[in-house]
């Protein structure tokens, strides 16, 4: 696992923005080449969905080559309900980019069959190839989409009653009236979401602390649903200093420290390189600080303004 | 752009760069148009997994609901009022011009006038939508002749009539035909008006009162059978009292029966009215406020001698005048110059300014279900402005017409 610290909840939804960004960029989608990339809602992803629309205007990206794939959706919530994860997905996403309707899927919590409408969405995420990049949050009894503590860890898609705790949490979206709060969910299982291939999961604020203390430095466990991805084999948890707050010290520094050796390594290639840097920041307009880092082959570096592969 | 899957063929456009007036407030949103109507891109995108064919940049400009003049008695030369062989060509022809000044319906006004004129021109025209060429035709506004001899004003004496049956029989003498009728100006203490007033209402007109001396309680009780509207306030009818209102008091009466509101329109052209009254009424219920141009014949053309109804009329300047006399007979401020007036007049904001010319007109004919707002289903009656309310082209064809598309379906039924 990789344990990505930074200050604030603006740094790290920008580091998560930058490395979805460089993900989908790397794998060079086309036509006959989707990138799949799994999604989030609430209001941790928020920064980050910003500023990837935010590299979508610059020109930096484009999501015509990228199919989505929601974690999860309320049971028996009109679609078009301010606080439905559609609008919710639409409103803080879909509506700013240029992602085609047809590439997006979202769970639909009022179709007339659940278990069958659950089953086409494994489907359709076999039939896409499966998932590259998995993007999740946590919530403060550490379930990764509605994966409540008691969820298989090798669950899949299905129908989810809500745990009393995520009702309350959620009515303060439906003006404090907990009546209103839907009480079940379609969601993608533990198991589909260990599938993909890689898995960043983000992690603001203090509330989440102890979660992400049991997720990752306690064992797998099913009351703690995200301590699963202990066991992916490719997993990124994104966090901001309030997240670590329940962390040992010795955990933080040490992924801390690792953090700043992989900086020094990639100073160390830029050294290596260096005969044609001047060139190629003349060749792409950069201005001196930006940074610029020359991976070789395969070997991604996340956090750059600008990536250079040579293979 | 994507290919299109929308179920309808029907092209779709999509305004971006653009300020909209929407759930009262100006919001930097982008918006949808499909076969005249307002289309919700959310459900576009989920339901029918379509795009626009077509995005047009707005270059910040405001996107407003077309203004709707509820009192516009003619201009650029053609009077309503007059039985002229072409009426229908007259009334398109102001409907033509009329979208410069943003206002994309009306209710063309006759004002007192001989039976026989109203039974020549009511039947020459029916109520239609609104396209790019003209603005639509809501129905008429019947200004008269049940109103108060005293207050009159350019209304001709030997016209007018009072209410000799209490009931349908006298609207019909008068007028031939109610088809095609929007509303109906009328002085409340004329004997028998109030079943008048009631037959008007169940038939679906919106009752003013106006060019009236009622007292309050007569007004209150007018209100009370239906009647909604206040013709041109403070002009012609008794001035406020403390301790007679009068209609004006119909602002702040307490009569007014739940759910409903009573709306007043106010010619904010600067010289109908003093801009300290227009602020009192302003503040006294802003809700109500309805900007009405009263636009005359002379609208648009050079200051001098013209015709209005019976009766000749002089401009001087901004000032319309009964010939010889110094009684106001009309305006000839364009709508959108009210409307800058009205909010540099009254400090209200830009919000304000510009439902009191779209949203609170149609609320009171009760269309607000498809006019006078940019909701999803609206229709498309767009109007184009800059920050400084100034009208400007619409970007989709760079001419004046403003709304965008013609609807193919029914006109509101009123």
């Amino acid at each position: 696992m990789k344990l990505i610290i930074l200050n604030d909840y603006d740094q790290a939804s920008e580091w998560a923005a930058k490395y979805i960004r460089n993900k989908i960029l790397l794998f060079k989608p086309g036509a006959d080449r989707y990138f799949t990339l799994g999604l989030p809602t609430g209001s941790t992803p928020l920064g980050c969905y910003k500023k990837l629309i935010e590299y979508y205007k610059k020109g930096e990206i484009s999501f015509q080559y990228v199919k989505t794939f929601n974690m999860d959706e309320y049971v028996g919530l009109p679609r078009d309900h301010p606080e439905s994860y559609h609008s919710f997905m639409w409103n803080n996403f879909f509506k700013h980019i240029d992602i085609k309707a047809e590439n997006t899927h979202i769970l639909d919590g009022n179709a007339a069959n659940l278990q069958d409408e659950c089953q086409a969405f494994e489907d359709k995420i076999k039939a896409a190839g499966g998932i590259e990049l998995f993007v999740g949050g946590i919530g403060p009894d550490g379930h990764i989409a509605f994966n409540e503590p008691g969820s298989s860890l090798v669950s899949r898609t299905r129908v989810k009653t809500l745990a009393r705790d995520t009702i309350l949490a959620n009515a303060r979206f439906f003006d404090g009236d907990l009546s209103k709060v839907p009480t079940m969910a379609l969601t993608v299982g533990v198991g589909t979401v260990m599938d993909a291939k890689e898995v960043m999961i983000l992690i603001t604020g203090a509330h989440k602390a102890f979660a992400l203390y049991k997720a990752i430095e306690e064992g797998v466990n099913h009351m703690w649903t995200v301590s699963a991805f202990q066991q992916h084999p490719q997993t990124v948890f994104v966090c901001d200093e309030d997240a670590t707050l329940e962390l040992r010290v010795k955990t933080v520094k040490y992924f801390k420290g690792e953090a700043e050796s992989k900086t020094h390594d990639a100073h160390m290639d830029l050294l290596k390189h260096s005969g044609c840097i001047e060139s190629l920041k003349l060749h792409y307009g950069l201005v001196d600080n930006a940074s610029l880092i020359i991976a070789v082959k395969t070997q991604i570096v996340e956090n750059v303004d600008f990536c250079i592969i040579v293979c | 752009m994507p290919s299109n899957k929308s179920v309808s063929d029907a092209p779709i456009t999509q305004f971006v760069n653009c300020m909209i007036l929407r759930d009262h407030k100006l919001q930097r949103e982008d918006l949808w148009v499909r076969e005249g109507r307002i289309l919700d891109p959310e459900k576009l995108f989920f339901d029918e997994q379509g795009y626009a064919d077509k995005r047009v940049d707005c270059g910040g400009n405001i996107i407003a609901p077309g203004f709707i003049d509820v009192q516009i008695n003619g201009g650029y030369g053609i009077d309503f009022s007059q039985a002229s062989e072409d009426v229908s060509g007259g009334i398109s022809f102001v409907g033509k011009k009329i979208l410069e000044h943003g206002v994309t319906s009306f209710c063309p006004t006759l004002v007192t006038s001989p039976p026989a004129v109203y039974h020549k021109v009511l039947p020459n025209i029916k109520v239609y939508n609104g396209g790019p060429h003209g603005a639509g035709v809501l129905g008429f506004h019947l200004e008269g002749p049940f109103i108060s001899v005293e207050k009159r004003g350019a209304h001709p004496e030997h016209c007018l009539r009072t209410f000799k049956y209490g009931g349908l029989q006298d609207l019909m003498e008068a007028y031939g035909s109610l088809d095609n009728v929007a509303m109906v100006t009328l002085a409340p203490e004329l004997a028998k008006s109030q079943s008048v007033v009631q037959e008007l209402c169940q038939r679906g007109i919106t009752v003013s009162l106006g060019h009236s001396v009622a007292n309050l309680s007569q007004a209150e009780e007018a209100v009370q059978h239906g009647a909604s509207f206040i013709t041109h306030l403070f002009n012609a009818m008794l001035p406020f009292h403390h301790r007679d209102p009068g209609i004006v008091g119909l602002l702040t009466s307490d009569q007014i029966p739940a759910g409903r509101t009573v709306y007043y329109g106010m010619i904010a052209d600067g010289i109908h009215t003093n801009p300290a009254a227009l602020r009192i009424a302003h503040r006294a219920h802003p809700l109500g406020l309805v900007l009405v141009t009263d636009a005359i014949t002379a609208m648009g053309l050079p200051p001098g001698r013209h015709t209005l109804g019976q009766q000749v009329i002089e401009i001087q300047g901004l000032h319309a005048y009964v010939a010889g006399t110094t009684t106001l007979c009309g305006s000839i401020a364009t709508m959108d110059m009210c409307v800058r007036h009205f909010k540099h007049a009254s400090g209200c904001s830009v919000e304000e300014a510009l439902e009191a010319a779209s949203l609170h007109p149609a609320q009171l004919l009760g269309i607000s279900n498809r006019k006078g707002k940019l909701d999803f289903g609206s229709d498309a009656d767009l109007v184009f402005l800059d920050d400084a309310l100034n009208i400007q082209m619409n970007p989709v064809d760079r001419n004046w017409p403003n709304i965008d598309t013609v609807t193919s379906c029914d006109p509101p039924s009123l």
